[in-house]
Protein backbone atom coordinates (compact mmCIF):
# COMPACT_ATOMS: atom_id res chain seq x y z
CA UNK A 1 0.00 0.00 0.00
CA UNK A 2 2.25 2.62 -0.70
CA UNK A 3 1.33 6.00 -0.47
CA UNK A 4 -1.83 5.13 1.90
CA UNK A 5 -0.18 6.03 4.84
CA UNK A 6 0.48 9.71 3.53
CA UNK A 7 -2.98 10.43 2.89
CA UNK A 8 -4.13 9.15 6.43
CA UNK A 9 -1.61 11.39 9.57
CA UNK A 10 -2.44 8.37 11.67
CA UNK A 11 -1.46 5.72 9.76
CA UNK A 12 2.22 7.21 9.12
CA UNK A 13 4.00 4.44 10.47
CA UNK A 14 1.93 1.99 9.13
CA UNK A 15 4.10 -0.89 8.16
CA UNK A 16 2.82 -4.19 6.24
CA UNK A 17 2.37 -7.20 8.34
CA UNK A 18 5.43 -9.67 8.06
CA UNK A 19 5.18 -13.28 6.23
CA UNK A 20 5.24 -14.81 10.09
CA UNK A 21 2.42 -12.12 10.84
CA UNK A 22 -0.26 -13.56 8.26
CA UNK A 23 1.10 -17.20 8.77
CA UNK A 24 0.57 -16.61 12.68
CA UNK A 25 -3.03 -15.26 11.57
CA UNK A 26 -3.90 -17.54 9.06
CA UNK A 27 -3.14 -20.07 11.59
CA UNK A 28 -5.81 -18.39 14.56
CA UNK A 29 -8.03 -18.18 11.60
CA UNK A 30 -7.86 -22.35 10.35
CA UNK A 31 -7.35 -23.88 13.81
CA UNK A 32 -10.51 -22.12 15.26
CA UNK A 33 -12.12 -23.47 12.53
CA UNK A 34 -10.81 -26.76 12.35
CA UNK A 35 -11.31 -27.44 16.19
CA UNK A 36 -14.78 -26.24 16.13
CA UNK A 37 -15.79 -27.67 13.13
CA UNK A 38 -14.19 -30.97 14.46
CA UNK A 39 -16.28 -30.67 17.43
CA UNK A 40 -19.76 -29.71 16.50
CA UNK A 41 -19.15 -32.62 13.42
CA UNK A 42 -20.16 -34.63 16.68
CA UNK A 43 -23.48 -33.71 16.94
CA UNK A 44 -24.13 -34.94 13.56
CA UNK A 45 -27.06 -37.80 13.79
CA UNK A 46 -27.57 -36.75 17.02
CA UNK A 47 -28.64 -33.12 17.24
CA UNK A 48 -31.81 -32.99 19.08
CA UNK A 49 -34.24 -32.05 16.76
CA UNK A 50 -33.71 -32.73 12.07
CA UNK A 51 -33.09 -29.30 11.29
CA UNK A 52 -30.48 -28.65 13.91
CA UNK A 53 -28.59 -32.27 13.13
CA UNK A 54 -28.43 -30.60 9.58
CA UNK A 55 -27.73 -27.28 10.72
CA UNK A 56 -24.50 -28.58 12.64
CA UNK A 57 -23.41 -30.72 9.71
CA UNK A 58 -23.56 -27.53 8.04
CA UNK A 59 -21.93 -25.34 9.89
CA UNK A 60 -19.28 -27.96 10.16
CA UNK A 61 -18.65 -28.07 6.97
CA UNK A 62 -18.46 -24.10 6.23
CA UNK A 63 -15.78 -24.33 9.17
CA UNK A 64 -13.71 -26.77 8.08
CA UNK A 65 -14.22 -25.36 4.19
CA UNK A 66 -12.21 -22.34 5.55
CA UNK A 67 -9.89 -24.21 7.84
CA UNK A 68 -8.67 -25.65 4.72
CA UNK A 69 -8.26 -21.78 2.88
CA UNK A 70 -7.12 -20.53 6.18
CA UNK A 71 -4.53 -23.42 6.77
CA UNK A 72 -3.51 -23.41 2.83
CA UNK A 73 -2.64 -19.77 3.09
CA UNK A 74 -0.61 -20.29 5.87
CA UNK A 75 1.61 -23.28 4.23
CA UNK A 76 1.62 -20.53 1.03
CA UNK A 77 3.24 -18.13 3.14
CA UNK A 78 5.64 -20.57 4.73
CA UNK A 79 6.65 -21.78 1.84
CA UNK A 80 7.54 -18.76 0.42
CA UNK A 81 10.44 -17.88 3.24
CA UNK A 82 11.72 -20.65 5.50
CA UNK A 83 11.05 -17.34 7.86
CA UNK A 84 7.72 -18.12 8.47
CA UNK A 85 7.98 -20.81 10.66
CA UNK A 86 10.74 -23.31 11.55
CA UNK A 87 10.68 -26.51 8.79
CA UNK A 88 8.75 -29.56 10.70
CA UNK A 89 10.42 -32.69 10.98
CA UNK A 90 7.87 -35.14 11.46
CA UNK A 91 7.64 -38.34 9.93
CA UNK A 92 5.72 -38.96 6.94
CA UNK A 93 5.56 -35.70 5.81
CA UNK A 94 7.18 -35.00 2.51
CA UNK A 95 9.55 -32.15 1.76
CA UNK A 96 8.54 -29.11 0.87
CA UNK A 97 5.83 -26.40 1.53
CA UNK A 98 3.44 -28.12 4.34
CA UNK A 99 -0.33 -28.19 2.83
CA UNK A 100 -2.86 -27.90 4.84
CA UNK A 101 -3.67 -31.34 5.24
CA UNK A 102 0.10 -31.17 7.29
CA UNK A 103 -1.12 -28.53 9.25
CA UNK A 104 -3.82 -29.73 10.76
CA UNK A 105 -3.04 -33.54 10.89
CA UNK A 106 0.70 -33.42 11.51
CA UNK A 107 1.07 -30.57 14.53
CA UNK A 108 1.12 -30.69 17.91
CA UNK A 109 -1.43 -29.50 20.53
CA UNK A 110 1.42 -26.62 21.21
CA UNK A 111 1.43 -25.85 17.75
CA UNK A 112 -2.21 -25.12 17.66
CA UNK A 113 -3.23 -20.89 17.92
CA UNK A 114 -7.25 -22.05 18.17
CA UNK A 115 -8.85 -20.41 21.27
CA UNK A 116 -9.79 -22.76 24.28
CA UNK A 117 -12.91 -21.79 24.10
CA UNK A 118 -13.29 -23.88 21.06
CA UNK A 119 -11.80 -26.98 22.36
CA UNK A 120 -14.20 -27.25 25.57
CA UNK A 121 -15.98 -29.97 25.10
CA UNK A 122 -20.09 -30.11 23.57
CA UNK A 123 -21.43 -31.04 26.76
CA UNK A 124 -25.67 -30.41 26.58
CA UNK A 125 -27.02 -28.61 23.91
CA UNK A 126 -27.31 -25.18 25.84
CA UNK A 127 -23.30 -25.90 26.31
CA UNK A 128 -22.99 -25.98 22.23
CA UNK A 129 -25.36 -23.59 21.42
CA UNK A 130 -23.66 -20.97 23.78
CA UNK A 131 -19.96 -21.84 22.89
CA UNK A 132 -20.76 -20.96 18.92
CA UNK A 133 -22.78 -17.91 19.36
CA UNK A 134 -20.21 -16.97 21.55
CA UNK A 135 -17.40 -18.01 18.83
CA UNK A 136 -19.73 -16.56 15.95
CA UNK A 137 -20.16 -13.26 17.20
CA UNK A 138 -16.15 -13.00 17.64
CA UNK A 139 -16.14 -14.59 14.10
CA UNK A 140 -18.56 -12.23 12.69
CA UNK A 141 -16.86 -9.14 13.36
CA UNK A 142 -13.12 -10.66 12.72
CA UNK A 143 -14.22 -11.25 9.42
CA UNK A 144 -15.52 -8.06 9.11
CA UNK A 145 -12.32 -6.46 9.88
CA UNK A 146 -10.45 -9.24 7.96
CA UNK A 147 -12.45 -8.76 4.90
CA UNK A 148 -11.15 -4.86 4.85
CA UNK A 149 -7.47 -5.26 5.33
CA UNK A 150 -4.87 -4.26 2.08
CA UNK A 151 -3.43 -7.59 2.49
CA UNK A 152 -4.98 -9.39 -0.40
CA UNK A 153 -4.36 -13.39 0.42
CA UNK A 154 -6.03 -12.32 3.79
CA UNK A 155 -9.08 -10.16 2.68
CA UNK A 156 -9.52 -12.40 -0.19
CA UNK A 157 -10.70 -15.68 2.11
CA UNK A 158 -12.54 -13.49 4.76
CA UNK A 159 -14.75 -11.77 2.39
CA UNK A 160 -15.72 -15.08 1.18
CA UNK A 161 -16.32 -16.41 5.12
CA UNK A 162 -17.68 -13.42 6.27
CA UNK A 163 -21.06 -14.52 3.71
CA UNK A 164 -21.12 -17.62 5.89
CA UNK A 165 -20.62 -16.80 9.08
CA UNK A 166 -23.22 -14.16 8.76
CA UNK A 167 -25.79 -17.49 8.64
CA UNK A 168 -23.90 -18.84 11.75
CA UNK A 169 -24.47 -16.03 14.02
CA UNK A 170 -27.66 -15.15 12.93
CA UNK A 171 -28.86 -18.44 13.56
CA UNK A 172 -27.26 -18.90 17.46
CA UNK A 173 -28.29 -15.40 17.99
CA UNK A 174 -31.86 -16.79 17.26
CA UNK A 175 -31.34 -19.81 19.48
CA UNK A 176 -29.91 -18.28 22.09
CA UNK A 177 -32.91 -15.43 22.68
CA UNK A 178 -35.37 -18.28 21.85
CA UNK A 179 -34.05 -20.23 24.57
CA UNK A 180 -32.93 -17.49 26.61
CA UNK A 181 -36.16 -16.19 26.57
CA UNK A 182 -38.08 -19.45 26.72
CA UNK A 183 -39.18 -21.98 29.67
CA UNK A 184 -37.42 -21.67 33.09
CA UNK A 185 -35.51 -24.87 32.56
CA UNK A 186 -34.50 -23.74 28.97
CA UNK A 187 -33.49 -20.15 30.64
CA UNK A 188 -31.68 -21.71 33.37
CA UNK A 189 -29.65 -23.78 31.17
CA UNK A 190 -28.40 -21.18 28.94
CA UNK A 191 -27.72 -18.81 31.77
CA UNK A 192 -25.24 -21.74 33.30
CA UNK A 193 -23.78 -22.24 29.82
CA UNK A 194 -23.13 -18.49 29.84
CA UNK A 195 -21.32 -18.63 32.80
CA UNK A 196 -19.69 -21.86 31.76
CA UNK A 197 -17.64 -20.25 29.01
CA UNK A 198 -17.53 -16.78 30.38
CA UNK A 199 -13.80 -17.10 31.64
CA UNK A 200 -13.03 -18.34 28.50
CA UNK A 201 -14.09 -15.39 26.01
CA UNK A 202 -10.77 -13.21 27.65
CA UNK A 203 -8.83 -14.52 24.53
CA UNK A 204 -11.45 -13.69 21.77
CA UNK A 205 -10.62 -10.46 21.37
CA UNK A 206 -7.11 -10.09 22.93
CA UNK A 207 -4.41 -8.85 20.16
CA UNK A 208 -2.15 -11.86 20.83
CA UNK A 209 -4.92 -13.83 18.73
CA UNK A 210 -3.85 -11.33 16.12
CA UNK A 211 -5.79 -8.02 14.88
CA UNK A 212 -3.86 -4.74 15.31
CA UNK A 213 -5.52 -2.41 12.89
CA UNK A 214 -2.85 -0.64 12.02
CA UNK A 215 -0.84 -3.29 11.45
CA UNK A 216 -3.61 -4.86 9.12
CA UNK A 217 -3.85 -1.42 7.43
CA UNK A 218 -7.04 -0.23 8.59
CA UNK A 219 -6.01 2.56 11.14
CA UNK A 220 -7.83 3.29 14.49
CA UNK A 221 -10.71 3.11 12.64
CA UNK A 222 -13.35 2.96 16.04
CA UNK A 223 -15.83 1.41 13.63
CA UNK A 224 -13.42 -1.62 13.63
CA UNK A 225 -13.12 -2.57 17.18
CA UNK A 226 -13.18 -5.74 17.70
CA UNK A 227 -13.86 -5.61 21.57
CA UNK A 228 -16.14 -2.78 21.37
CA UNK A 229 -18.24 -4.58 18.42
CA UNK A 230 -18.36 -8.32 20.23
CA UNK A 231 -19.13 -6.46 23.46
CA UNK A 232 -21.74 -4.82 21.98
CA UNK A 233 -23.69 -7.55 20.75
CA UNK A 234 -23.36 -9.73 22.86
CA UNK A 235 -25.48 -7.41 24.85
CA UNK A 236 -27.80 -6.41 22.75
CA UNK A 237 -28.38 -10.24 22.28
CA UNK A 238 -28.17 -11.13 26.19
CA UNK A 239 -31.21 -8.51 26.76
CA UNK A 240 -33.33 -9.53 24.64
CA UNK A 241 -32.20 -13.55 25.56
CA UNK A 242 -33.38 -12.14 29.44
CA UNK A 243 -29.65 -13.16 30.32
CA UNK A 244 -27.41 -12.30 33.21
CA UNK A 245 -23.28 -11.05 31.66
CA UNK A 246 -21.64 -12.62 34.13
CA UNK A 247 -19.69 -9.07 36.13
CA UNK A 248 -16.45 -11.01 37.27
CA UNK A 249 -13.82 -10.25 34.51
CA UNK A 250 -13.17 -13.32 32.27
CA UNK A 251 -9.51 -13.94 33.11
CA UNK A 252 -8.44 -17.45 32.86
CA UNK A 253 -4.24 -18.82 33.55
CA UNK A 254 -2.21 -18.35 30.82
CA UNK A 255 -3.03 -16.03 28.63
CA UNK A 256 -1.21 -16.86 25.32
CA UNK A 257 -1.67 -18.71 22.51
CA UNK A 258 -0.29 -22.25 22.12
CA UNK A 259 -1.87 -22.43 25.80
CA UNK A 260 -4.60 -25.02 25.73
CA UNK A 261 -6.59 -26.84 28.27
CA UNK A 262 -6.50 -30.93 28.49
CA UNK A 263 -9.35 -31.37 25.91
CA UNK A 264 -7.10 -30.38 22.73
CA UNK A 265 -5.06 -33.55 23.10
CA UNK A 266 -8.25 -35.69 23.05
CA UNK A 267 -9.54 -33.62 19.89
CA UNK A 268 -6.02 -33.98 17.60
CA UNK A 269 -5.43 -37.89 19.18
CA UNK A 270 -9.29 -38.53 17.07
CA UNK A 271 -9.26 -35.98 14.20
CA UNK A 272 -5.35 -37.00 14.10
CA UNK A 273 -5.26 -40.69 14.42
CA UNK A 274 -5.49 -41.51 10.81
CA UNK A 275 -2.10 -39.12 9.42
CA UNK A 276 -0.52 -40.68 12.34
CA UNK A 277 -1.01 -44.34 11.95
CA UNK A 278 -0.78 -44.50 8.04
CA UNK A 279 1.36 -41.74 6.82
CA UNK A 280 0.71 -39.68 3.46
CA UNK A 281 -2.53 -42.18 3.42
CA UNK A 282 -4.84 -40.20 0.83
CA UNK A 283 -8.13 -41.19 -1.24
CA UNK B 1 6.28 -21.58 -39.51
CA UNK B 2 3.37 -21.97 -37.26
CA UNK B 3 0.75 -24.55 -36.46
CA UNK B 4 -2.54 -23.81 -37.55
CA UNK B 5 -4.35 -22.89 -34.79
CA UNK B 6 -6.73 -26.05 -33.70
CA UNK B 7 -7.80 -24.72 -30.41
CA UNK B 8 -11.68 -24.38 -29.61
CA UNK B 9 -13.13 -21.10 -29.52
CA UNK B 10 -13.67 -19.37 -25.95
CA UNK B 11 -17.61 -19.32 -26.88
CA UNK B 12 -17.51 -23.40 -28.10
CA UNK B 13 -15.79 -24.15 -24.84
CA UNK B 14 -18.64 -21.73 -23.09
CA UNK B 15 -21.04 -24.18 -24.47
CA UNK B 16 -19.24 -26.92 -23.51
CA UNK B 17 -19.57 -25.94 -20.06
CA UNK B 18 -22.93 -24.92 -20.18
CA UNK B 19 -23.72 -28.68 -20.46
CA UNK B 20 -22.22 -29.49 -17.46
CA UNK B 21 -24.58 -29.71 -14.63
CA UNK B 22 -24.14 -29.08 -10.93
CA UNK B 23 -23.34 -32.54 -8.98
CA UNK B 24 -25.71 -31.77 -6.67
CA UNK B 25 -28.60 -30.08 -8.41
CA UNK B 26 -28.61 -31.53 -11.94
CA UNK B 27 -31.07 -29.19 -13.50
CA UNK B 28 -28.97 -26.55 -13.31
CA UNK B 29 -25.54 -25.90 -15.29
CA UNK B 30 -22.27 -24.38 -13.73
CA UNK B 31 -22.39 -21.91 -16.13
CA UNK B 32 -26.34 -20.85 -14.95
CA UNK B 33 -25.00 -21.48 -11.14
CA UNK B 34 -22.53 -18.43 -11.87
CA UNK B 35 -19.61 -20.50 -10.69
CA UNK B 36 -17.67 -20.19 -14.27
CA UNK B 37 -15.79 -16.67 -13.80
CA UNK B 38 -13.83 -16.85 -17.11
CA UNK B 39 -12.36 -18.93 -19.78
CA UNK B 40 -9.18 -18.17 -21.94
CA UNK B 41 -6.55 -19.82 -23.78
CA UNK B 42 -2.88 -18.93 -22.24
CA UNK B 43 -0.65 -20.65 -24.92
CA UNK B 44 -2.16 -24.19 -25.58
CA UNK B 45 -3.63 -24.48 -22.08
CA UNK B 46 -6.99 -23.53 -21.38
CA UNK B 47 -7.90 -21.91 -18.18
CA UNK B 48 -10.81 -21.88 -16.33
CA UNK B 49 -11.87 -19.44 -13.21
CA UNK B 50 -14.16 -21.23 -11.13
CA UNK B 51 -15.88 -19.40 -8.06
CA UNK B 52 -16.31 -21.83 -5.32
CA UNK B 53 -20.07 -21.46 -3.76
CA UNK B 54 -19.71 -22.85 0.10
CA UNK B 55 -16.14 -22.85 1.67
CA UNK B 56 -16.41 -26.41 2.60
CA UNK B 57 -19.25 -27.48 -0.42
CA UNK B 58 -17.97 -31.05 -1.03
CA UNK B 59 -19.83 -30.53 -4.61
CA UNK B 60 -16.88 -28.04 -5.61
CA UNK B 61 -14.18 -31.08 -6.13
CA UNK B 62 -16.72 -33.25 -8.04
CA UNK B 63 -17.19 -30.14 -10.38
CA UNK B 64 -14.05 -29.66 -11.06
CA UNK B 65 -13.46 -33.18 -12.17
CA UNK B 66 -16.98 -33.07 -14.21
CA UNK B 67 -15.43 -30.04 -15.80
CA UNK B 68 -11.90 -31.84 -16.86
CA UNK B 69 -14.31 -34.64 -18.38
CA UNK B 70 -16.31 -32.45 -20.42
CA UNK B 71 -13.40 -30.93 -22.05
CA UNK B 72 -11.70 -34.03 -22.38
CA UNK B 73 -14.54 -35.55 -24.06
CA UNK B 74 -13.79 -32.77 -27.01
CA UNK B 75 -10.11 -33.10 -27.17
CA UNK B 76 -8.96 -30.69 -24.70
CA UNK B 77 -6.11 -32.32 -22.27
CA UNK B 78 -4.55 -29.23 -21.17
CA UNK B 79 -6.62 -27.50 -18.54
CA UNK B 80 -5.94 -25.68 -15.78
CA UNK B 81 -8.85 -24.79 -13.07
CA UNK B 82 -7.93 -21.62 -11.26
CA UNK B 83 -10.18 -20.83 -7.58
CA UNK B 84 -11.15 -17.88 -7.95
CA UNK B 85 -12.23 -16.59 -4.21
CA UNK B 86 -12.54 -12.99 -4.98
CA UNK B 87 -15.37 -11.05 -5.53
CA UNK B 88 -16.46 -14.69 -3.82
CA UNK B 89 -19.73 -16.49 -5.38
CA UNK B 90 -23.05 -14.65 -5.35
CA UNK B 91 -26.13 -16.09 -5.88
CA UNK B 92 -26.72 -12.84 -7.61
CA UNK B 93 -25.05 -14.52 -10.58
CA UNK B 94 -27.03 -17.00 -11.49
CA UNK B 95 -28.63 -16.85 -14.56
CA UNK B 96 -32.59 -15.88 -14.67
CA UNK B 97 -33.04 -19.32 -17.28
CA UNK B 98 -31.15 -21.01 -13.89
CA UNK B 99 -33.79 -19.68 -11.40
CA UNK B 100 -36.98 -20.75 -13.61
CA UNK B 101 -35.00 -24.62 -13.79
CA UNK B 102 -34.44 -24.35 -10.18
CA UNK B 103 -38.35 -22.98 -9.70
CA UNK B 104 -39.42 -25.66 -11.87
CA UNK B 105 -37.60 -28.36 -10.08
CA UNK B 106 -39.31 -27.85 -6.82
CA UNK B 107 -36.36 -25.52 -5.20
CA UNK B 108 -37.33 -21.61 -4.79
CA UNK B 109 -34.86 -19.81 -6.26
CA UNK B 110 -32.43 -16.78 -3.93
CA UNK B 111 -33.67 -13.43 -3.46
CA UNK B 112 -31.58 -11.03 -5.12
CA UNK B 113 -29.24 -9.08 -2.97
CA UNK B 114 -30.89 -5.98 -1.12
CA UNK B 115 -34.08 -8.14 -1.21
CA UNK B 116 -33.80 -8.39 2.52
CA UNK B 117 -30.90 -10.52 1.96
CA UNK B 118 -29.86 -11.88 5.13
CA UNK B 119 -26.13 -12.26 4.05
CA UNK B 120 -25.50 -8.29 3.35
CA UNK B 121 -28.51 -7.30 6.28
CA UNK B 122 -27.10 -4.04 7.88
CA UNK B 123 -28.34 -5.33 11.27
CA UNK B 124 -28.52 -9.41 12.05
CA UNK B 125 -30.84 -8.92 14.68
CA UNK B 126 -33.79 -7.48 12.45
CA UNK B 127 -33.31 -9.48 9.65
CA UNK B 128 -37.72 -10.70 8.43
CA UNK B 129 -37.03 -13.82 6.18
CA UNK B 130 -37.25 -12.59 2.77
CA UNK B 131 -40.35 -13.27 0.78
CA UNK B 132 -40.16 -16.88 -0.98
CA UNK B 133 -43.31 -18.41 -2.36
CA UNK B 134 -43.74 -21.93 -2.92
CA UNK B 135 -42.38 -23.36 -6.18
CA UNK B 136 -45.61 -26.04 -6.11
CA UNK B 137 -48.20 -23.66 -5.90
CA UNK B 138 -46.83 -20.12 -6.23
CA UNK B 139 -48.16 -18.77 -2.84
CA UNK B 140 -46.46 -16.35 -1.25
CA UNK B 141 -47.48 -17.70 2.33
CA UNK B 142 -44.50 -19.54 3.42
CA UNK B 143 -42.28 -20.16 6.37
CA UNK B 144 -38.31 -20.77 7.02
CA UNK B 145 -38.18 -23.74 8.99
CA UNK B 146 -34.44 -23.56 9.42
CA UNK B 147 -31.91 -21.53 8.24
CA UNK B 148 -29.88 -24.87 6.77
CA UNK B 149 -31.14 -27.51 4.75
CA UNK B 150 -30.10 -30.33 3.05
CA UNK B 151 -26.68 -28.43 1.56
CA UNK B 152 -25.21 -25.36 2.58
CA UNK B 153 -26.76 -23.42 -0.03
CA UNK B 154 -30.15 -23.71 1.12
CA UNK B 155 -32.85 -23.35 3.53
CA UNK B 156 -35.99 -25.23 4.37
CA UNK B 157 -39.34 -24.06 4.16
CA UNK B 158 -43.10 -25.60 4.28
CA UNK B 159 -46.02 -23.99 2.59
CA UNK B 160 -48.79 -22.65 4.15
CA UNK B 161 -50.57 -22.77 1.28
CA UNK B 162 -50.46 -26.49 0.17
CA UNK B 163 -48.69 -27.44 3.05
CA UNK B 164 -45.59 -29.07 1.36
CA UNK B 165 -42.27 -28.64 2.03
CA UNK B 166 -39.68 -27.08 -0.17
CA UNK B 167 -36.38 -26.35 -0.20
CA UNK B 168 -35.25 -22.41 -0.82
CA UNK B 169 -31.80 -21.42 -2.41
CA UNK B 170 -29.91 -18.63 0.10
CA UNK B 171 -29.29 -15.21 -0.98
CA UNK B 172 -25.25 -15.47 -0.57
Amino acid sequence: MEGAGAANPQSINHREPSDREIFNLALVMGDNCLILGQQISQWAGHAPILEEDIAQANIALDLIGQAQYWLGLAGEIEGLKSEAAPASNVKGRSAGPRSADDLAFLREPHEFRNFRLAEIPNGDYAHTLMRQFLFDNWHFHMLQILSQTPCMPVRDIAGKALKEVTYHLQRSSDLVIGLGDGSDESHQRMQGALDHFWPYTCELCDPRWGVDLELWGLGDSAALNLKANWDAYLARVMIKATLVIPERAPLVAGLRPGTHTEHLGYILADMQLLQRAHPGASW
Amino acid sequence: MSEPDTRLAVSEVWDILDTVADPEIPVISLVDLGVIRGVSWQGDTLVIAISPTYSGCPATAVINLDIEAALRAHGIVTVELRRQLSPSWTTDWMSEKGREQLRAYGIAPPPKRGDNCAAHTTDLLDVAAPETSCPHCNSGKTRKVSQFGSTPCKASYVCLQCREPFEAFKCI
